[in-house]
């Protein structure tokens, strides 16, 4: 059953596309990486799919979920790390659901986050303001509090960028524990040896769909070549797309 | 000779405590709606709003006079008007708020100064500039705590969005709308404050006790909470000391607090526990952990 489709989806700023013309499902329960060279659109999906951005054309179906059921781990350099909020109040608003504008954070709530720091290694730094952590530290934060949303459709933005091993394999021990709980999963990657082993689907992106399926046929030479040659499309004084035309012409 | 100096002027003057009673709402308010400001990177935008409530306190002027009221009530709609087009033309069009309010402000600010020109003396001119707030009646000095009030309430309903917009904004919008609407009204408060800080300070001091006590409070606390606190004190505490320095020298009274502030954020830059200069020429021996 999909938890996820796409209807000829494009994504863009401006009415300039970033993501063109994408159609497919993803299953729930389903662990698939979204890769692409840098300008590919793998983020303007991932906020697309959140709803932080509306579509220019195309819609994206999220089987019934709810948009507070959906967890997203931004990309770290989008948060302010010099504002003055401690590890334990950044977490604690993973429970913003059950919270919302008043709700008040009692014993039991507590005890969720302490368990959800906890969880990702972080004992005794709940109190830590969170511009003192360390790259790694804050992604496993970003965890923490993914962990508390409790989420059906879990999307993280290049979640392990630029921090070490250990972590790397702590964090992806969490993403397989998410899937094995029947938690749908949707990560951007750079990493093409941790997509291999890890993601049995993967999204090949490049402004537009590559290929879409099992890894093992679409991770491939060809496909990743295509996906290098993507050119920057950008134009300011681009016509409008012909692709619509036609579609509103056979309409 | 301790008491004649400090205590003295309040027991002894009505209008010294009414301006004691305005410094103190004005602390309460404002300082908390300062640290925001800052934290959000709005510091210069809170001086621009300051600018942006002229037009409409001037047409209040020129309809009523030196009446308070009006003014105050013109300065409330020009300065709405300014942060709420300015935030939705920054939220539908991308462009950065900053620069959208620059546009408006400016605007604002050249119909305001033409308008006190076609009706106003020097001396109302001072007084739109530079407030009086040893001036102050019963009537405003209830406007400035009610303004106070309104401020510290819709704070505590907007706290949580306004933090978590702070830090991570597309979290926020992830899981839930209300950032928008905190945005707004955040603004809306800024702009309550600037007129509740216009009556005593005018519209160019107005954004000081507002600032210039959440500088002081970045230099002593990493804590939010703690931020806002020493940030209040400090607002407070310049108040009092700037009433204090005013009636014993005679120095205007919104120059004299700002002047009071100014020294406590200098003090606060030298010797700050958070990245103070002396603390950083002499930050001792390094911890262990």
């Amino acid at each position: 059953m999909a938890q996820l489709t796409f209807h000829n989806v494009t994504l863009g700023y401006d009415r300039h596309p970033a993501v063109h013309h994408l159609n497919g499902e993803v299953a729930r329960g389903a662990l698939v990486a979204v890769i692409g060279p840098n300008g590919a659109g793998k983020s303007t999906l991932l906020r697309g799919i959140v709803g932080i951005l509306k579509p220019l054309d195309g819609g994206i179906h999220l089987g019934g979920l709810d948009a507070r059921d959906i967890a997203y781990l931004p990309q770290s350099a989008e948060i302010d790390r010099s504002f003055p909020i401690s590890v334990f109040d950044f977490v604690g608003t993973g429970l913003w659901r059950g919270t919302g504008l008043f709700g008040g954070i009692g014993k039991a709530a507590r005890e969720k986050i302490l368990r959800a720091i906890a969880s990702v290694g972080l004992n005794g730094f709940e109190n830590r303001p969170i511009g003192t952590l360390s790259g790694g530290q804050m992604q496993r934060v970003l965890f923490a509090r993914v962990l508390l949303q409790d989420a059906s459709l879990i999307v993280l933005d290049e979640p392990f960028n630029a921090i070490d091993s250990k972590t790397t394999a702590d964090l992806l021990a969490l993403v397989k524990q998410w899937q094995g709980e029947g938690r749908t999963v949707l990560a951007a990657l750079h990493d093409m040896e941790m997509v291999r082993t890890h993601f049995s689907q993967t999204l090949v992106l490049a402004r537009g769909p590559v290929a879409w399926g099992p890894t093992a046929e679409v991770l491939t030479p060809e496909n990743l070549m295509v996906a290098m040659r993507m050119c920057e499309a950008f134009d300011d004084s681009a016509a409008a797309c012909a692709a619509d035309d036609a579609r509103s012409r056979a309409a | 000779m301790l008491y004649d100096a400090l205590i003295a002027p309040f027991t002894e003057f009505e209008f010294m405590r009414r301006a004691l009673a305005a410094a103190i709402a004005l602390a309460l308010a404002g300082a908390p709606i300062g640290v925001f400001l800052m934290l959000r990177r709005m510091s210069l935008v809170g001086d621009a709003m300051a600018h942006a409530i002229l037009p409409g306190a001037a047409i209040g002027f020129l309809l009523s006079g030196l009446n308070l009221f009006a003014m105050t009530a013109g300065g409330l709609i020009a300065g709405f008007a300014v942060a709420i087009l300015a935030g939705v033309v920054s939220r539908s069009t991308g462009l950065k708020e900053d620069a959208s309010l620059a546009t408006f402000y400016l605007a604002s600010l050249a119909l305001g100064v033409t308008i006190v020109s076609i009706k106003g003396t020097n001396i109302d001119l001072l007084h739109v500039l530079f407030g009086n707030i040893l001036a102050m009646d019963d009537q405003t000095l209830l406007v400035v705590a009610f303004n106070a009030t309104v401020t510290l309430l819709v704070l505590a309903v907007i706290y949580r969005p306004l933090v978590i917009e702070s830090v991570d904004p597309l979290f926020l919008r992830t899981v839930s709308r209300a950032g928008g609407p905190a945005h707004l009204a955040f603004l809306a408060l800024v702009v309550i404050n600037l007129v509740n800080g216009f009556q005593a300070l005018g519209t160019l001091l107005a954004v000081g006790l507002m600032i210039l006590p959440a500088g002081i409070a970045r230099f002593w606390s990493r804590d939010l909470t703690v931020m806002i606190c020493i940030a209040v004190v400090a607002a407070a505490v310049s108040g009092y000391a700037g009433l204090v320095l005013s009636f014993q020298t005679r120095v205007p009274s919104g120059p004299a607090i700002i002047l009071v502030a100014t020294v406590l954020y200098i003090v606060s830059v030298l010797f700050g526990r958070v990245g103070g200069i002396v603390r950083q020429l002499f930050p001792g021996r390094h911890l262990e952990a």
